[in-house]
């Protein structure tokens, strides 16, 4: 490492480091809201755009618009079921197009160009907070899809098909949101990280292909991330006989 | 940039796996988010599709039923140019026939005809030689009188 110069203009690793903002007596990091709104403000641009006079034979951004709702549809419709995945298809559909949007953004925007006095700017996803926090959404909403749909007959999932699973079944319900947060997490972390690093190493090309290796485990991760909360989601719904 | 730093005093050391208050303010953020999606996307979005879905099946259904009226329409006027073109074919063997039987007629007549000229013709033909001939025998007659008379006055 003796031969490197100690920081190059275009890569230093920053892990860990975050810009504190301090409301009250709590403390945010203020780095991942920042890039979440912007990515937030791209996003709902896409969609006031192209929902803007939909017509019933789609133009331009309609078309783009459509095809990612039938996708969203697909995955809500094979996990969820005929009958409820139309109340849940907003829940699963945010959740991958915020976690796209936000990987890709990662990826894809020169976060760089944003000074900020500690931390740096990037994928709100390489922040354990966001994960954990869809994550847990995830399992509220399945509870409540299944307390809701259901009542008290939402716990027999836990003793079918035998009661033998019932500890199996108790320890799910924790490994569920952090088996979701943690993939998530270290998936996107390890893409900025492999990037970041490669960059540090050799500034031209050569992190091209982990570059764009990583904008396809990034829509991978989010199709996962959805997919899985409308398989939990439908889980709960699903009924026993 | 200083001005997003909110607090300078008390931050915490940090780290990967720094859980603060920014884990249940990104949930409220996402839930937000789900419900601003859902009347700005998923709203419309399936209302447009679905319309398009019912649109299509109804001009489906409509296109179905005129095409089964177009081919009962068809059927019906096939089976009526099959019943034209059978009366066409008797009416055209009906002529054909009738044509044949007034050729036949006519030929008969006009054969009868000829033959009735011909034979009248010949009898006139005999009748005209016949008369000739006794004129003939009636002057050989004389002549040979006449004849037997010079040699007979000569001696």
């Amino acid at each position: 490492m003796a031969l490197l110069p100690p920081t190059l203009p275009l890569a230093q690793l920053e892990v860990g480091r975050h810009l504190y903002w301090q409301i009250g007596g709590i403390h945010l990091h203020g780095q991942v809201f920042l890039s979440s709104w912007i990515l937030i403000g791209v996003l709902m641009a896409f969609v006031v755009l192209g929902t803007r006079g939909m017509q019933r034979d789609p133009i331009g951004l309609q078309n783009l618009l459509e095809l990612s709702w039938g996708f969203l549809r697909d995955i809500a419709r094979d996990n969820i079921g005929e009958k409820h995945y139309r109340d849940w298809l907003p829940f699963v559909g945010t959740l991958f197009l915020f976690i796209f949007f936000s990987n890709w953004g990662g990826a894809l925007i020169p976060w760089k160009v944003f000074e900020l006095p500690d931390g740096e700017l990037g994928a709100p996803t390489v922040d354990i907070n966001t994960t954990v926090a869809m994550a847990l959404l995830v399992s509220l909403a399945y509870f409540y899809a299944g307390l809701s749909r259901k009542g008290l007959r939402f716990f027999e999932l836990y003793v079918e098909p035998t009661p033998i699973m019932l500890p199996f079944k108790i320890i799910e319900e924790f490994t569920k949101p952090l088996s979701l947060s943690f993939r998530l997490f270290g998936n996107i972390l390890a893409d900025e990280l492999a990037v970041a690093v490669l960059v540090y190493l050799v500034p031209l090309f050569i992190p091209l292909p982990v570059m764009l290796l990583g904008l396809f485990t990034s829509a991978i991760q989010a199709m996962i991330f959805a997919t899985l909360a409308a398989f939990y989601i439908g889980e709960g719904l699903h009924e026993f006989h | 940039m200083t001005w997003l730093l909110f607090a300078e005093a008390g931050v915490p050391e940090g780290g990967l796996f720094d859980l603060d208050a920014t884990l249940p303010l990104m949930a409220v953020q996402v839930v937000l988010l789900t419900y601003i999606l859902n009347s700005l996307f998923f709203r419309p979005v399936s209302k447009v599709v679905e319309d398009r879905e019912g649109y299509i099946s109804t001009s489906r259904a409509d296109a179905k039923q005129k095409l089964a009226q177009v081919e009962k329409l068809e059927a019906d006027l096939s089976e009526q140019l099959k019943g034209a073109r059978q009366a066409a074919q008797s009416v055209i063997v009906a002529a054909e026939k009738e044509v044949d039987n007034l050729y036949r007629e006519a030929l008969a007549q006009a054969e009868a005809e000829a033959n009735r000229t011909k034979e009248e013709s010949r009898r006139a033909i005999d009748a005209e030689s016949e008369s000739a001939r006794t004129k003939l025998q009636g002057q050989v007659d004389q002549l040979s009188n006449k004849i037997i008379d010079r040699l007979l006055s000569a001696r």
